[in-house]
């Protein structure tokens, strides 16, 4: 409770001692968002950590051999992310549901495991030293770029782009028949999604003063904990997955007595939610009332009486 | 080479067995249950525990092992998939539920130290442990220049044995005939009289049970021990057998099981005969990497003329 008291009573504070926390949560929400997109386009894609780890290690390559300055690092690590996308998006996005979760699972460590623990440049199992990091500056940085990020996102949703998605989300081939290139604005979705999460992997990767290529960062755990803020905060408006990523990577200082038991607690959050609030946090509706099968039920039909 | 191979079979085996238990639920629920490999990490750490830290012979203590597991897998259902299967929520949502059942299982073996509250369970934290020598009678044969060691062959009779009954359970019982029917249509099985709900709960206590053993025969075998052992070998591998043999398919995950296996000690000795350092996490990324071809170029998978028929 300490963590809200000092959020409300003395910000200031609270701002210059969870400065770490706040950027973070800034990184998660745009990689977040970058989840939204393929969500909210119908494709459960977990690509996302994949498209960090290269968006991280090019930024921080590109500054260690050439020492070239960050927009242009960030830019470039952008600009391969995108281009990975359509290459991995061209053969994967004929693939639906699961099967493109798995796929993309495939690709993530693939890259992961095949790549760059292998590869002399990006440090093998080692991982890369980051010698311009700039963990305490960083974080305006993070909060423009997410300010603009979800301005960019708002307004897509909102035009035809957003609503093509949602049509193909809705029903694929209802989008078919009414003459939507399905093909097209999936790959535009994927793409999108390759570039924001090179993008968070970028500022992620400037935060830091290492780029660690442990599961926590660049594999399946994080790909896991990508899509329970999508899945917590609601896919169905952008907000929901920025609110997903904020209760998610704040969990541990709210329950402070339970830090060592955190994982515990963020199970449980996320089975009571995709049970009791399957729209999510943010999402129209109230909450699922999932009644067992040995309870009374009160609308049962009553036997006639008899007269 | 050759006794690279039998390592291949010894491994495969054990995919083999884990993979079974993710088809057999992909099969009948259309659900990628991703609790599967903590109850694979589940089994092998309690047996663990019962043998070391509560004296208790090997074949008690892994008995105890798979029959907690098989109830593990009663929880999996009525928690995290019987609720929503009531709504008819989208197989996405069970992917969570599931993903969050194995994150506390995890977690409450992670954090088992002694003293605390999950004392009883597991004691070594996040630390790799290995079962005292003497534990299971390990002879060692030399055959030629083959090295066998008992526990690693048994593991093979094991699973073909365990794998051909329930092949056998699956096409000629009436269980069989139950699970299939509704592997083929719930709604259908449910108006032909059939207790659907029933045949889930079998089919998640089979798979977590299996699971439980091949978590068991791997702690045996490899000597590793940890709550990572299922996140860190067998979930995503587990995932690259059934895509390999077709997902649903029992008789597929077996043979993608053993595919995997070759794959893994093929670039082994590829990459040993090159002269590389980097073994072990290479090939990881080849097995994914065939993962993601395999879904690709033929999302089926190897046993996919059936693709309709499931199980």
């Amino acid at each position: 409770m300490d963590f809200f008291i000092q959020l409300f009573t003395d910000p200031v504070t609270f701002w210059n001692s969870h400065t770490l926390l706040i950027a973070q949560i800034g990184i998660n929400s745009i990689i977040a968002t970058s989840m939204f997109i393929v969500l909210y386009s119908g494709q459960l894609s977990l690509a996302a950590p994949g498209f960090m780890a290269i968006g991280a290690y090019t930024s921080v390559l590109m500054d260690l051999y050439w020492r070239t300055p960050l927009a242009l690092n960030i830019a470039a690590g952008v600009a391969l992310a995108g281009a990975v996308g359509v290459l991995v998006g061209l053969p994967v996005l004929r693939l639906r549901g699961v099967f493109l979760a798995i796929a993309t699972i495939g690709f993530i460590e693939a890259l992961r495991l095949g790549v760059i623990l292998n590869l002399p440049i990006t440090g093998e199992g080692l991982g890369l030293k980051n010698i311009s990091a700039d963990p305490l500056n960083g974080i305006y940085l993070v909060l423009v770029c997410l300010a603009v990020v979800l301005f960019l996102v708002w307004r897509l949703t909102k035009g035809r782009l957003g609503a093509a998605w949602a049509a193909i989300r809705q029903d694929e081939l209802a989008a078919l028949s009414q003459g939507i290139d399905v093909a097209r604005y999936k790959m535009i979705a994927f793409v999108l999604s390759a570039v924001l999460a090179g993008f968070g992997g970028a500022l992620e990767a400037h935060l830091q003063t290492f780029v660690d290529p442990g599961d926590q960062q660049y594999g399946v755990t994080r790909a896991v904990q990508i899509l329970s803020f999508a899945v917590l905060g609601g896919s169905g408006h952008f907000v929901g997955p920025v609110v997903g990523a904020l209760v998610v990577t704040t969990l541990p200082w709210i329950f402070v007595q339970a830090q060592a038991y955190i994982n515990i607690v963020t199970g449980l959050f996320l089975i009571a939610v995709i049970v009791f609030r399957p729209q999510g946090i943010v999402g129209r509706g109230g909450l699922a009332i999932i009644r067992p099968a040995w309870w009374p039920r009160r609308d049962r039909v009553r036997a006639p009486t008899p007269g | 080479m050759d006794q690279q191979l039998l390592n291949a079979v010894f491994i495969g085996s054990i995919y083999a067995l884990f993979a079974v238990g993710y088809t057999l639920v992909f099969g009948v629920l259309d659900i990628l249950n991703l609790a599967h490999s903590a109850v694979f990490m589940f089994g092998a750490a309690l047996t663990y525990s019962l043998v070391v830290n509560h004296g208790q012979p090997f074949w008690f203590a892994s008995i105890v092992g798979i029959a907690a597991c098989a109830v593990m897998g009663l929880v999996i259902e009525h928690v995290c998939l019987r609720p929503l299967r009531r709504r008819r929520a989208p197989p996405i949502a069970a992917l969570i539920s599931t993903i969050g059942l194995a994150l506390i299982i995890v977690a409450a073996v992670e954090q088992g130290q002694a003293g605390t509250l999950f004392g009883w369970l597991w004691v070594d934290g996040g630390n790799a442990v290995a079962f005292p020598a003497g534990t299971v009678p390990n002879p060692t044969w030399h055959v030629g220049d083959l090295t066998l060691e008992a526990s690693k062959v048994v593991i093979i009779p094991i699973s073909i044995v365990l794998m051909l009954v329930l092949g056998y359970v699956i096409r000629f019982t009436q269980v069989g005939r139950g699970l299939r029917a509704v592997a083929e249509n719930p709604r259908a099985a449910r108006l032909m009289g059939l207790d659907v709900d029933r045949m889930i709960s079998l089919t998640l206590v089979i798979s977590s049970a299996l699971g439980g053993l091949a978590g068991i025969l791997f702690g045996v075998a490899l000597g590793n021990i940890s709550p990572y052992i299922g996140r860190d070998n067998v979930e995503v591998r587990g995932l690259a057998v059934i895509v390999l043999g077709g997902m649903g398919s029992v008789p597929g995950a077996v043979v993608g099981g053993y595919l995997l296996g070759l794959i893994e000690v093929l670039t082994l000795v590829t990459l040993s005969a090159i002269g590389s350092s980097s073994g072990s996490s290479a090939r990881g990324g080849v097995a994914f990497a065939a993962l993601f071809l395999m879904l690709v170029l033929r999302p089926q998978g190897l046993f996919g003329a059936q693709l309709r028929e499931r199980i």
